[in-house]
């Protein structure tokens, strides 16, 4: 399509082109997302290759101490009189060793097992005697935490032959090593990013890199009540979680659920996604529009909503939906106004149509305030002299709307939209505070009729113990996510290039 | 015509006025009735009627004063979660800005790469990592803590760097080349001319961060599990609508709502002003 017949296209044509041009994108996207994964490995392949290359030419052209700190760290470094540096490698080194000789290797070394000696009574002599075997959830975390400073302590080895090879050239040059009181200075200036970024990086490492390898690699063990250290232990079992979630033969009622939470995740995720969207800027315009007064108040009362915290209104939400609450005693009010008896809905608890059905109109009152917020925003930013030259043509107030506003908000918000669809997939709270997964079933398994894939995946792994499969769907419902914002990415900034609007 | 034109308008204009008004008192509705039924005294969990009957301060004074049970002890929760959040508020605006800093003014090798592993860590599903985090708080002696509280809530603060960079992203680089060519370093120039610049987004880091604690449920909730005298507020309140509490302390519930209610939201609409202020201050000088 050339740009003169994409411009004659009405907005909604215009829009049935942008979805099917980003639908026909994804798997180009899919494509070129794996390709960039072969290039990061090829490039990491090659700067290994690279590495090693370097690692042999230093050692053959480095002198004695440069030498010696391929085995001991900071030799170098002391014989050229760079003292605190050297100190500090050589600390590392000392520490490493004393790390894996007392704690480390004790766990690593049970890794491709996970433990084999299962807590046990033994008789020693006449007393009977606890003995405490292996604990395969410590061994894991451990192992994890062993390789992780271990690629670390790599790290700081490469730098210190590094160091000590640059320092032996600039002795050769004739030049003196930096003192401390100029490299402390240097670190508030040229490599100032290390000063900033060294404490968020370390939190960010322990809290969220290392339980994220945890977990992953609890997806491919057996750990679960059956397999519960430190009484019992758990062990590799491969891809064996996964083929659960859709082995419909050997476990149905896993497989089942999987395949009808993963329905309803997807059409919660869609209902609540466009509901809101299109609602949200119904009202977003109905207070933007010129004339109206008071926008100020019209936006605060619906801000309210977004400022009482979440946990209060979706609990608060969900007592005036039960059968004596606050709606209920509502309705039956009304229903007397006109001579009738009281109502009794059983909003939550009773068919899985009503109560899916009130999950997503309370959604509707969450969520629409954000986009209200955002949509506001927008709006105000669109170019008044758009609407100048519109009004000067003789455009009528309908023709205004569908020509520019409409047009205009679809363009800027479409990335939006599918970033809230990924919000939705991973909405938590609304199903969580609002229905806690309820009306119960016996036809899923550890699940209720409203759960989405992220609260079975909290309810099994706080109340069943079913750690394994739980972070097995963590890792599918990621794949879901990571797929969509890496199309969403790539694509939004061709879509802004393309039609920047003027 | 041109009347009929000017009376179409005021008519859809009045439509509109209308149907505003409904939505709204739709959405405050239901703050209105949790506002009122904090002073409701009857003493039946529920009442059959929307307007509370007497009135009275008294589910305010229980709250504070106890009744009985040692299981709700609501001003010690509340404390708790003001401790919390004042320490993780430190930490994570230190980290949130040092990282936004980072990315946006100073140029290393590595630091596109690091931006887009913090963009692939934000998509993993937040409490698939929690069971993990839990046992090694628990190896490192810290679960049921109020510390481990402020390392969760604070440790992953630097990934959100996105809206704090965007503004710093915003100031001219030529005061930054000035400040260099006069013999500043880039230590002075981040606490001498870009924070000084950036009141708003400092500001709005500060409350988000805040904020932050009194309002998550899940972390707080696997951290404590039944140690009730740590709880946050959040889980504190929803342990008195469970089935154990409810008809005793319903009425409670909804005061201690409150409480927690208006400080938040009154903050939030401040963070709101500055967020604003600090995205138009930025497009203007952008």
């Amino acid at each position: 399509m050339t740009f003169v017949e994409y411009k004659m296209l009405n907005p909604f044509q215009r829009f049935a082109y942008k979805f099917k041009k980003f639908i026909k994108a994804i798997p180009g996207a899919i494509g070129r997302f794996f390709k960039a994964i072969g290039r990061f490995f090829v490039k990491l392949f090659t700067g290994i290759g690279k590495g090693f290359k370097n690692y042999g030419t230093t050692f053959v052209k480095g002198d004695w101490a440069t030498k010696l700190s391929y085995l001991i760290f900071g030799v170098g470094d002391l014989h050229k009189g760079k003292i605190y540096k050297g100190i500090l490698y050589f600390l590392a080194e000392v520490l490493y060793i004393l790390y894996i000789v007392f704690f480390g290797w004790q766990y690593i070394s049970k890794f491709n097992t996970l433990g084999t000696v299962v807590t046990h009574v033994e008789k020693v002599g006449l007393i009977p005697k606890q003995v405490y075997g292996d604990n395969s959830m410590l061994i894991l975390l451990y192992s994890v935490l062993t390789i992780v400073i271990t690629v670390v302590v790599f790290a700081i080895y490469i730098s210190n032959i590094k160091d000590a090879y640059k320092h032996q050239v600039m002795r050769a040059n004739g030049e003196k090593p930096t003192t401390l009181k100029e490299d402390a200075k240097e670190f508030l200036d040229g490599k100032y990013h290390i000063t900033l970024l060294s404490f968020p990086v370390l939190m960010i490492c322990v809290f969220n890199i290392l339980p994220l390898i945890f977990m992953i690699l609890i997806a491919f063990t057996n750990y679960d009540k059956q397999h519960m250290p430190p009484g019992t232990l758990f062990t590799w079992v491969g891809m064996e979680n996964f083929a659960a979630l859709f082995d419909v033969v050997n476990t149905p009622k896993k497989a089942t659920t999987f395949l009808e939470l993963t329905e309803w995740t997807l059409i919660w995720a869609v209902l609540a996604t466009f509901s809101n969207y299109i609602l949200g800027m119904i009202v977003a315009l109905m207070i933007n529009k010129k004339g109206i007064k008071l926008k100020a108040l019209w936006r605060t009362l619906f801000v309210i909503a977004i400022a009482v915290p979440q946990f209060v209104s979706l609990l608060l939400m969900n007592q005036m939906l039960q059968t004596n609450g606050a709606i209920n005693v509502l309705l039956s009010d009304i229903s007397r106004l006109f001579g009738g008896g009281p109502v009794e809905i059983q909003f939550l608890n009773s068919s899985t149509l009503m109560a899916r059905t009130t999950v997503i109109i309370v959604n509707i009152w969450v969520g629409i305030p954000y986009t209200i917020l955002s949509m506001s925003g927008i709006l105000m930013n669109i170019p008044e002299d758009l609407y100048e030259s519109a009004r000067i043509d003789g455009a009528s107030p309908v023709k205004t709307f569908t020509a520019i506003t409409l047009p205009y908000m679809i363009f800027v918000t479409t990335p939006q939209l599918i970033t809230q669809f990924v919000g939705n997939i991973n909405n938590f709270n609304v199903i969580y505070l609002l229905t806690g997964g309820g009306p119960t079933t016996q036809d899923y398994y550890q699940a209720g009729r409203t759960d989405i894939l992220v609260t079975w995946l909290f309810t099994l792994s706080m109340n069943s113990q079913d750690y394994g499969l739980a972070a097995a769907i963590g890792i599918l419902v990621f794949i879901v996510c990571a797929t969509l914002s890496l199309i969403i990415y790539n694509n939004s900034k061709s879509m802004k290039d393309e039609e920047a609007f003027s | 015509m041109i009347k009929s034109y000017k009376l179409r308008r005021n008519i859809a204009n009045a439509i509109i006025y209308v149907l505003l008004a409904i939505l709204g008192i739709l959405w405050v509705s239901p703050f209105v009735y949790l506002l009122m039924h904090s002073f409701r005294l009857e003493s039946m969990t529920t009442v059959p009627y929307l307007i509370p009957h007497e009135w009275g301060f008294d589910n305010y004074v229980a709250l504070f004063t106890g009744s009985g049970s040692s299981a709700i002890n609501f001003p010690r929760w509340f404390l708790n979660t003001l401790v919390v959040a004042i320490f993780s508020c430190i930490i994570s605006t230190i980290s949130v800005l040092a990282v936004a800093y980072t990315f946006s003014r100073l140029r290393f090798g590595a630091r596109k790469k690091l931006m887009n592993v913090a963009m692939i860590l934000g998509m993993f599903p937040g409490f698939m990592t929690m069971i993990a985090i839990y046992y090694l708080l628990k190896a490192m002696g810290l679960n049921q803590n109020l510390v481990a509280l402020v390392i969760c809530y604070s440790s992953g603060a630097g990934m959100g760097f996105q809206i704090s960079k965007g503004f710093f992203d915003t100031i001219p680089r030529a005061l930054d080349e000035a400040a260099t060519i006069d013999g500043a370093t880039k230590n002075q120039i981040f606490w001498r001319i870009i924070l000084p610049m950036s009141k708003p987004i400092v500001v709005y880091t500060v409350l988000t961060s805040f904020i932050g604690p009194w309002c998550d449920f899940i972390l707080a909730k696997i951290i404590m599990g039944d140690a009730r005298d740590l709880y946050t507020v959040a889980i504190g309140l929803q342990s008195m609508v469970s089935a154990e509490f409810i008809n005793q302390y319903y009425k409670q519930f909804l005061a201690g709502s409150v409480l927690v209610a208006v400080p938040i939201t009154t903050l939030f609409l401040i963070m709101q002003r500055y967020y604003v202020e600090g995205v138009t201050a930025g497009g203007v000088k952008g």
